[in-house]
């Protein structure tokens, strides 16, 4: 007899077959736990959200517009909202009209519709190399290609993008999309320099580029910089993508996607058949907080303290970590990308993590093509900083014992002949 | 009407397996709610043994995998606090979770083990074990199962064909435990053989439809083809029933153990370890054999419930 444990096998699309579970998504699930410091997740201090501000904001909602909030809505999204969005990119100097925008359920809905809209199987996207998880499950879960374009303190490296538009041309291989995240990059914590976003956006008309632009983070900046949006440079070869997720929070579920006219009405119409429309509570609950409360404030207050922490964390790195690891400095948000020595794989070395109580995200996650075996992902958004600090500490730890484990394990004697 | 048993079905905690038992647990937890019995699912933590002792509990049913869970440390603690559990005893637990010792303890009953060298990471930092790596592919060959020499689940083992991963595959073995079993890769028929009260259920074949029978292959529904019983001879079958029967009273099991097994090409059935708390999740073998014999998911749970209970 033969045991199926999954009898509905033969019944799904040719994309499901390559879905799988994953010994590190596993390890995960210890790394919530309270015992672990876990610098895993890119979680936003929600804690230090101004809860009475919310509550009010959530109470009156019902109390005046409750029927309205409770009803199905259009799929575009409302447009008071969509009016407020374009109040939080022109913070940034991002230019767009309510009408261009259109509200998705978090950023990661923006990505998958712009996957779900432009890939077929086997399209090519470039994309930097390390680059945001769930941007590339957004282009595997359509059978898109991934090809990744190194990165330095700088960001993407144009320059050898350049090359790789041109490589690829002589082969007569198309290019779906460029995908990048040019503020405070996730994971690397960096971001692209003004020169190189000029060069990219040359490179856009010269090679006839679509650029999908993913900008959750531009508002954190520790310096309190404005950067030169992509889309300010060429507003018609780039589509546009944010969030709330990092400015308020992400229990609300709310991001958008700025595109020229044709591509939003297919986008619109992709998001019907999948949801139908975005939240009205949600929408009309964050209308309510950027039309009544000082938001701009708080998104000052959440920058100062993630600045606050990623000093700790990178005090910590310089205390604790050996000699051989490097790390990037963060411009902004929540992210600082580590290198350990070559030999060691940090996706191997994540079991021994969570046993010693600290969890980060291995390098190869962020990598399509299974490469970045010795990097790593540490967020420093969430923990207070007493517990970056243990949890740096920790992991500090961890690669002295496993440099030293690997140097007796690695150790050659020479043979018996050759040793007097 | 009789009030149902109180039932702490624990899973969880800290362990590399922690998903794969929350898996296991949540699972029992609602076939036994839907039976009617008084359940309290437990992800173990610092407060367990204040719950345990205050809340009036009939029974503990353990679906905790990896260390604390599988390693005798609950059990022991279930002892001490006069609870009875499902499963074999904390020395049955100590035994069968350490792998070398299961193993040399299955050779001395006269059970084929394949062979096999354990080292700690003490013998490579203190004693120079890495001057010994030569030898164990002179000894075992260069066809190799290295894996931690405790734990479950597939996490950190490597299967290797040359000499040339040796040194990584230890590394990764040494991420989760303080010590490597080295064995010699048997070829033939993977199979797994559960033994329920003593008696061991058909033997379930283990074919998976790419590559080996890894973490991914074991917990992705339809990623493994399973055979009940096993596509084996009926001799050869009675051969491995009665290893994995000889497996499970040597490390004085009870109530439930899974006995993995590779049948040789010549037909040889070599033991490679026991599990005591065998997953019991919708891809995991114990189900599955329980239904080759004609033991719903239902059927099993209550079972181990009635034996923690009669065992008291």
């Amino acid at each position: 007899m033969r045991l199926d444990t999954d009898p509905y096998l033969d019944r799904y699309a040719e994309r499901v077959q390559g879905l799988k579970t994953s010994e590190i998504r596993a390890l995960f699930s210890v790394a919530a736990r309270p015992e672990v410091v876990s610098f895993a997740g890119g979680m936003p201090a929600t804690a230090h959200l101004d809860m009475k501000a919310v509550e009010a904001v959530a109470a009156k909602l019902i109390r005046d517009h409750g029927p309205t909030a409770l009803q199905y809505g259009g799929g575009q999204g409302r447009v008071e909202l969509r009016e407020h969005l374009v109040n939080v990119m022109a913070e940034e100097d991002i230019p767009g009209h309510a009408d261009d925008i259109v509200v998705t359920i978090g950023g990661q809905q923006a990505l998958e519709l712009v996957a779900k809209c432009f890939l077929n199987k086997g399209d090519l996207v470039l994309a930097e190399g390390p680059t945001y998880v769930g941007g590339i499950g957004a282009i595997n879960s359509h059978q898109g290609e991934i090809q990744h374009i190194p990165m330095d303190g700088n960001g993407m490296r144009t320059d050898l993008l350049e090359a790789e538009l041109e490589r690829l041309k002589k082969l007569g291989r198309a290019i779906k999309y460029v995908y990048t995240i040019p503020n405070h990059q996730n994971p690397a914590g960096v971001s692209l320099s003004l020169e190189r976003r000029h060069h990219l956006a040359a490179l856009a008309e010269q090679y006839d580029l679509m650029i999908v632009e993913d900008n959750p983070y531009g508002l954190l900046d520790f310096a309190d910089t404005r950067r030169v949006s992509v889309k300010s440079l060429i507003p018609d070869r780039v589509i546009y993508v944010s969030t709330l997720s990092k400015i308020f929070a992400p229990g609300v579920r709310t991001g958008w996607i700025a595109a020229p006219a044709p591509i939003r009405d297919k986008l619109v119409l992709l998001r019907e058949a999948a949801d139908l429309c975005p939240p009205n509570l949600t929408q009309m609950l964050m209308e309510a907080w950027l039309g009544t409360q000082p938001w701009q404030q708080q998104v000052r207050r959440f920058t100062n303290l993630y600045e606050e922490r990623s000093k700790v964390m990178l005090a910590s790195l310089a205390q604790y970590m050996p000699k051989d690891v490097t790390w990037t400095v963060p411009t902004g948000a929540f992210y600082i990308w580590v290198t350990v020595p070559g030999g060691i794989d940090t996706s191997m070395l994540l079991p021994k993590a969570v046993q010693r109580r600290v969890a980060y995200v291995p390098g190869r996650g962020f990598y399509a093509d299974g490469s970045g075996e010795n990097y790593l992902r540490l967020s420093f958004s969430f923990p207070e900083t007493d517990r970056i600090a243990e949890g740096v500490s920790r992991l500090g730890e961890l690669l002295y014992d496993e440099r030293e484990l690997r140097e007796a394990v690695y150790r050659r004697t020479p043979p018996a002949n050759e040793s007097s | 009407m009789t009030t149902p048993p109180r039932i702490a079905v624990l899973c969880g905690g800290t362990s590399l397996e922690r998903e794969v038992s929350m898996r296991s647990g949540t699972r029992v937890a609602n076939t036994l709610t839907d039976c009617g019995y008084d359940i309290t699912q437990l992800d173990v933590g610092g407060d367990l043994v204040a719950i345990l002792r205050d809340g009036a509990f009939d029974a503990a049913f353990i679906a905790l995998h990896g260390a604390a869970g599988e390693d005798g440390t609950v059990q022991s603690l279930l002892e001490l606090l006069a609870l009875p559990y499902t499963g074999p005893d904390a020395l049955a637990s100590t035994l069968s979770f350490n792998k070398p010792t299961a193993q040399g303890l299955f050779a001395r009953h006269g059970i084929h083990v394949p062979r096999h060298v354990s080292l700690s990471q003490l013998a490579f930092r203190e004693l120079g074990a890495s001057a010994a790596l030569d030898h164990i592919v002179d000894t075992l060959g260069a066809s190799l199962v290295v894996k931690p020499a405790r734990g479950g689940s597939s996490i950190g083992l490597t299967l290797l064909d040359s000499a040339d991963g040796l040194p990584a595959a230890i590394m990764s073995a040494f991420s989760c435990a303080d010590a490597v079993l080295i064995e010699q890769r048997i070829m033939g028929t993977e199979i797994a053989i559960t033994v329920l009260d003593g008696n061991p259920l058909p033997a379930i074949e283990i074919r998976p439809k790419r590559g080996d029978y890894d973490f991914s292959a074991r917990y992705t529904a339809g990623a493994t083809e399973f055979h009940a019983p096993a596509r084996l001879s009926d001799e050869i079958q009675q051969a491995c029933a009665d290893a994995a029967s000889q497996a499970y009273r040597a490390v004085g099991a009870r109530h439930i153990s899974r006995v993995d097994v590779i049948v040789a090409t010549d037909g040889t059935p070599f033991v490679i370890e026991l599990d005591t708390c065998p997953g019991l999740t919708q891809t995991s073998l114990a189900p599955l054999a329980a239904e080759a014999a004609g033991l719903s998911f239902t059927d099993l749970c209550t079972q181990l419930v009635s034996f923690a209970l009669r065992d008291a």
